[in-house]
């Protein structure tokens, strides 16, 4: 299944920096940096699970938030992109 | 249900593949060209100058990620694989039914019917799409009658080595009619196909086939360790050091639909041509860069096209056919089907 994680935590502080970090680390784990907070991960759902927790524990509720879009398996019908730095296709032909 | 994973290949030359966390990063230079994660990818391929650390290598063969170093005209050098652990047994049973004679005609057999059948297939639908007055029709049309007389001799061959002799003979009547699977391009005359070449191949379309057939291997070998086969012990192929018999048996049946049809489209739907071959000193004849990454890409394409797996009746992808062959394989060698199903494909 493909998942949109986007998150927003506040950096004043160096362990906000750190959360930051940490919660990019995370994404890049399981899916592709599409803009600098967005990620798009094709994961199946034991490992979406493990993401799910790890970034859960990684943010602070107090200050941060994290939102996850579900786009399910008719993703590309609901993806559009303009602009620079278009994604790659996970599921097409890698070649690079 | 295993899902049918993707596979990168990095042509780039001078690249550099690093591990960072779960994922590989492709760099070239101080450029970054890509950053995957492990778990999306079911195998990595790299053709001739690109590196790669060891730590990623490491993490390639704990999560069961393929990696094979292929020149970069794309001869098989080496692969990275993790432990063939767990299928101990499976293995056991496997040696031990390749050494009965008995067993190993009879698979043999079952895959070199379903080569021929399916080389004749592609044959046939060829020739239903040609027109009345087209020249093309009667060597098709032939060709395939005399593939329909060997499937029948096969049925009769009591010895491995007459198996593998009406294999000749039969893959001498197909490669026959292989030329008239061209349409009738532009330029076409730069296609002709003579005869099989390899080692190195002396014409584009040997060469286009014989990179298909590698990158066709490259995929059996990892079918065969992920269900925990030895891809090295095989049946109709005999064992040799360095050679991967249990693969190249698998492969049989689906060069003739996988492989060459993709050939054949690339050259009529004028996605190759001819003046992406070179002709080295020696005759051989490559492709450049641009064409091997349209064919990698049309082979890409292809695996994600579904069909219906004719033994299992389920709706599968081309990129899984591999596993599946392997996966009824390993029932057969445990005992669990009687006979292996080949795949067999109805054009």
């Amino acid at each position: 299944m493909y998942v949109l994680v986007t998150y927003d935590i506040q950096t004043l502080t160096p362990a906000g920096k750190r959360r930051l970090r940490h919660a990019a680390k995370a994404c890049l784990d399981f899916g592709q940096r599409v803009q600098y907070s967005v990620f798009e991960l094709k994961v199946d759902p034991a490992q979406w699970a493990q993401c799910r927790d790890r970034l859960l524990r990684i943010i602070d509720p107090e200050v941060d938030s994290v939102r996850f879009y579900y786009l399910g398996t008719n993703w590309e019908q609901r993806v559009e992109h303009h602009g620079a730095k278009p994604g790659l296709d996970i599921e097409g032909p890698l070649i690079l | 249900m295993k899902t049918h994973l993707n596979t990168l290949y990095i042509t780039t030359q001078g690249a550099y593949l690093g591990r960072q966390g779960e994922a590989v990063v492709v760099r070239c230079g101080k450029q970054t060209l890509g950053h995957l994660p492990l778990h999306n990818l079911a195998g990595i391929v790299c053709f001739g100058r690109v590196g790669c650390s060891p730590a990623l290598l490491g993490a390639c063969a704990e999560k069961g990620v393929a990696v094979s170093l292929l020149t970069e005209r794309g001869r098989f050098l080496a692969s990275v694989r993790g432990f063939t652990s767990g299928n101990v047994l499976l293995r056991r049973a496997q040696y031990k039914i390749a050494d009965d004679p008995g067993v190993v005609l009879d698979v043999s057999r079952r895959i070199v019917m379903a080569k021929v059948a399916n080389s004749r297939s592609v044959l046939l639908r060829t020739a239903r799409d040609c027109d009345a007055d087209d020249p093309r029709g009667a060597p098709l049309d032939s060709a395939a009658g005399r593939l329909g007389a060997s499937i029948h001799e096969l049925r009769q061959a009591d010895a491995v080595n007459k198996v593998r002799g009406l294999e000749g003979e039969a893959a001498t009547h197909y490669f026959g009619a292989f030329d008239a699977l061209l349409s009738p391009v532009p330029d076409r005359d730069a296609f002709r196909f003579v005869r099989r070449s390899r080692r190195p191949p002396l014409d584009p379309i040997n060469a286009l086939i014989s990179f298909l057939y590698t990158l066709l291997l490259h995929d059996a070998r990892s079918a065969c360790e992920s269900v925990g086969l030895d891809p090295a012990v095989g049946f109709l192929h005999a064992d040799r050091p360095g050679k991967p018999s249990l693969a190249l048996d698998l492969i049989e049946e689906v060069r003739a639909f996988l492989a060459d049809r993709l050939a054949f489209s690339l050259i009529n739907r004028r996605q190759v041509a001819a003046g992406g071959f070179v002709v080295r000193d020696n005759g051989a004849v490559e492709m450049d860069d641009g064409t091997r990454k349209v064919v990698l890409a049309a082979y890409q394409q292809r695996k994600r096209d579904t069909i219906t797996h004719p033994v299992l009746d389920e709706a599968t992808t081309v990129g899984m056919l591999l596993h599946l062959q392997a996966a009824l394989m390993a029932r057969w060698i445990r005992g669990d089907i009687d006979a292996y199903p080949p795949f067999l494909w109805k054009g």
